[in-house]
């Protein structure tokens, strides 16, 4: 069984965001690590992997600093790596994405493409499901358990104050959520194979495609203004229940 | 064809869901501004008694697709059916909510459409033809603004973001019954079960009010009281990372960047120290509370009113002067 985890490397959550002279995100000294989702989908392949055989292929696009992620991955059991790497890129927005990764994809052979179900950075959720519609491809997003039957999987999708069951034939795109697994850390001997696995690195020439204008245009960002601190009190919970009580109902009105 | 903003609208068991509400509303009041029409579309089964309910908020157009296989929502057959009938009306904006239907449907339609998305946005303006919406972007530590501009553009709404208004009157709109002619590849997912979570509470991104627990918590069985009190405000009960980590929530119940992001009217944070990436979680929230023993816990500096106290000391009496009240 051959699987295909699509990987985005993104700030650590403990970074704190600031804008650069251009008002963009300054990347300038962040920390950046896996983004949390796509590793559960990075240990949910291996543990696959494991269990039926099979291959698992990262697949990423952005700068060479991503390798570093990557490897990291082919530490934890993965066992190739592709990096689009392309300045054209830069800024790309989902449904270029989308189109860029189904070409890397073309003349793969897998049977489940994973992937987290939100990047932390961008929070937007669409390349999964906007590559699985430019496959053709069924797809189960915010899973949080997944089995793998003959020729079909059977997940637990998040819906809205509920669990749906579903069965998907495979090929199909399933997008992770925190709950599907632990992932594991990489061990020394990983690590260690880790820099001899591939790591192929792609530009948009390499995959016969040309620069493309995005559809979802970014003109701006802001810091959210700082929130200030109210009142605090302290002392008998008889007093200060009471005075939160006031609070709530008289002056933010709230309940 | 003129423009058109199409909204679209979700149901379950017979009833609109509250998000859609605010869709219904906005939409009305974004048409007005763009000086288009506003139409909504609405899939499900045995669904035509809603119609009214729809047409009561000025829609001047209704597509109506009733059909058993529509009963639940499956991704591909609801991209099929709502991807015909955008593809035929070619409207604007489509806009819909970043529910769990909403943000799994969302980025399909686009790009079957070849459409932008601008998702999970919670502020939008309109700029002569155009919308241009703000969306949270690392759980809230930035906004980003987005053009939306294109033939046909795509916008998800986080519950809440939009607020509900007064239902503007019906307008005595067109109502179209579509044609429910699903391809037969879009039926290959099979819906084996659906497992209803039935606390009897609203899920925590629909949420108006959402009290959590943190490490302060001390174990699974402390929830209890929050529980009581969220149940006496009608709120869903969150968690922290720490306490879900620990065992003691479901992973569904996390607030924070790796969580659920929030943005309710009232948050009570309870036993919650205030990590970074928890207040990202929850930072957008109108009014924010937290009851905790630490004078020097992070959370009172977001927090619009404080209680520096034992919990469970504190809990007990909020209960009981909130039966009061409520």
């Amino acid at each position: 069984m051959n699987i295909v985890v699509l990987m985005k490397q993104t700030f650590d959550t403990e970074a704190k965001i600031q804008l650069d002279g251009e008002g963009k995100i300054s990347r300038q000294g962040v920390n950046k690590i896996i983004n949390p989702y796509d590793e559960y989908a990075v240990e949910e392949a291996i543990r696959i992997k494991e269990a039926k055989g099979g291959e698992v292929t990262l697949v990423s696009m952005g700068d060479d600093g991503v390798q570093e992620s990557l490897r990291q991955a082919l530490a934890m059991g993965a066992d190739k790596a592709v990096l689009v790497n392309d300045p054209a890129l830069e800024g790309a927005d989902h449904y270029v994405a989308a189109k860029v990764l189904a070409k890397v994809l073309e003349g793969m052979s897998y049977d489940l493409i994973l992937s987290g179900w939100v990047a932390i950075d961008d929070q937007s959720s669409q390349v999964p499901a906007r590559l699985a519609e430019v496959l053709g491809l069924p797809q189960a997003n915010v899973v949080t358990k997944l089995e793998v039957l003959d020729g079909k999987i059977v997940c637990h999708r998040e819906g809205d104050g509920s669990i749906e069951v579903l069965e998907l034939p495979l090929p199909a795109v399933v997008t992770a959520q925190k709950g599907l697994n632990e992932p594991r850390y990489p061990a020394l001997k990983g690590i260690m194979q880790a820099k001899k696995k591939e790591l192929k690195k792609l530009s948009l020439a390499d995959l016969g495609l040309e620069a493309e204008a995005g559809k979802t245009k970014i003109v701006g960002y802001q810091l959210p203004e700082a929130r200030q601190a109210g009142k605090v009190v302290e002392g008998e919970p008889a007093d200060t229940v009471k005075q939160l009580i006031g609070f709530l109902t008289e002056e933010a009105k709230v309940i | 064809m003129g423009k058109q903003v199409l909204a679209v609208i979700e149901q379950k068991n017979g009833e609109l869901r509250k998000s859609s509400f605010e869709l219904l509303g906005a939409g009305r009041q974004l048409a007005d501004q763009l000086g288009a029409q506003f139409s909504a579309v609405l899939a499900g089964q045995n669904i035509k008694g809603l119609v009214d309910e729809v047409a009561s908020y000025g829609v001047d157009k209704i597509f109506v697709a009733d059909d058993e296989k529509l009963a639940q929502y499956t991704t591909e057959a609801y991209t099929d059916v709502i991807g015909k009938v955008v593809a035929k009306e070619q409207p604007s904006y489509v806009i819909l909510s970043h529910t769990g239907a909403g943000k799994d449907l969302a980025p399909r339609l686009a790009q079957r459409l070849g459409a932008g998305l601008a998702s999970d946005c919670t502020g939008v303006e309109v700029e002569g033809d155009s919308l241009v919406l703000t969306k949270p972007m690392y759980a809230g530590k930035a906004i980003a603004t987005v053009a939306g501009e294109g033939e046909t553009y795509l916008v998800t709404f986080r519950p809440n973001a939009l607020g509900t208004v007064a239902a503007a009157g019906s307008k005595n709109p067109e109502v179209v019954d579509v044609a429910v002619e699903i391809d037969p590849n879009a039926l290959r997912v099979i819906i084996k079960e659906i497992i209803e979570k039935s606390t009897g509470r609203p899920g925590l991104t629909e949420a108006e009010i959402i009290i959590s627990g943190g490490r302060g918590m001390k174990g699974p069985e402390n929830f209890a009281m929050i529980e009581e009190i969220a149940d006496l405000l009608g709120a869903a009960v969150g968690a922290s990372r720490a306490a879900v980590d620990a065992g003691w929530r479901d992973h569904g119940d996390q607030v924070g960047q790796t969580g659920k992001t929030v943005g309710p009217i009232l948050y009570i944070a309870v036993g919650i120290s205030g990590a970074i990436q928890h207040m990202a979680g929850m930072g957008s929230s109108k009014v924010i509370v937290a009851i905790n023993k630490d004078p020097e816990a992070n959370i009172f500096k977001v927090a619009d009113f404080g209680i520096v106290g034992d919990l469970f000391d504190v809990l007990p009496v909020l209960k009981e002067e909130l039966k009061k009240v409520v």
